[in-house]
């Protein structure tokens, strides 16, 4: 049987850090309409932010002008209460996405990163996609089941 | 995002409360190390019960405060960590590396 989608949600904003609370309370109140655990909300709140920090800290670093720097997030909601987020940018992107995954890898130079972000966004997901281009952006799929 | 701090002989102790992600986590790295500097404690405990939310931001603060804690000799010890806090810890294997004291 299909799977069919539900609800949809759309949002688009500036790669600005303030705006990191903004995407992860967004997507979790657009799943909540599937009433899931308090855990699985936690879960979500966390990944979307691993993914929007990463837009801005890597993807847009060193652009000054932040109106060329957009993030978008397309949320899904399906009958079988799965939860797919895709989160995009138009950033450097990212040029050995295997490396990147690595947990403790970094690119960081500042030394306040742990190079964990893709390790968490894996491990509190039920399915977790990377696309990354050098000079045209990345795209993180995540998805969650929000009912057992 | 909140930060308070309490002298207890030798040693501090910091009170995270809020959420930490990037967007605050530079000022409370800010925050924490001009405590850590003006007090040189003999261990500085950070207390993250009041933590409710944390990502890996969190998780290169607490790094980068064991780090800062090291350079001037003092000891970094967890207190109290919230499961938001503790469960990030856990990820890396902080929970290992770091004595987390509880019930204190
Ligand atoms: N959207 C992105 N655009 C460009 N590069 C990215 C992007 N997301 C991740 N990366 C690259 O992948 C590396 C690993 O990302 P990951 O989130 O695992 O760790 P981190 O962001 O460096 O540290 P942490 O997430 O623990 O604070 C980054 O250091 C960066 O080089
Ligand atoms: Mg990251």
């Amino acid at each position: 049987m299909q799977d069919k989608v539900i609800n949809t949600m759309k949002l688009e904003f500036t790669a600005r850090s303030v705006n990191e609370s903004l995407a992860r309370s967004a997507v979790s109140a657009f799943a909540a309409q599937a009433d899931p655990s308090i855990a699985v909300i936690a879960d979500i709140k966390t990944v979307v932010s691993e993914a929007v920090t990463n837009s801005i800290v890597h993807g847009y670093a060193g652009v000054e002008d932040k109106s060329l720097c957009p993030i978008y997030i397309h949320c899904k909601l399906y009958e079988s209460s799965r939860l797919v987020v895709r989160l995009k940018d138009r950033g450097c992107g990212i040029e050995d996405i295997c490396m990147a995954m690595q947990p403790l890898f970094t690119t960081d130079t500042d030394g306040e990163r742990s190079g964990m972000g893709f390790t968490i966004m894996q491990t509190f997901t039920d399915g977790f996609k990377v696309r990354s281009e050098p000079g045209k952006g990345t795209t993180v799929v995540l998805e969650k089941r929000l009912k057992r | 995002m909140d930060i308070t701090c309490e002298r207890r002989g030798e040693d501090v102790v910091a009170f995270i409360r809020g959420e930490i992600d990037h967007h605050n986590a530079k000022n409370a790295r800010d925050s924490l190390d001009s405590i850590i500097d003006e007090s040189k404690p003999t261990t500085f405990s950070l207390d993250l019960s009041g933590v409710t939310f944390c990502d890996s931001s969190g998780l290169g603060l607490v790094m980068g405060r064991m780090r800062k804690c090291c350079s001037v000799g003092s000891v970094l010890c967890i207190q109290n960590p919230s499961s938001a806090a503790l469960r990030i810890l856990e990820i890396a294997g902080m929970d290992k590396i770091l004595k987390i004291e509880r019930g204190v």
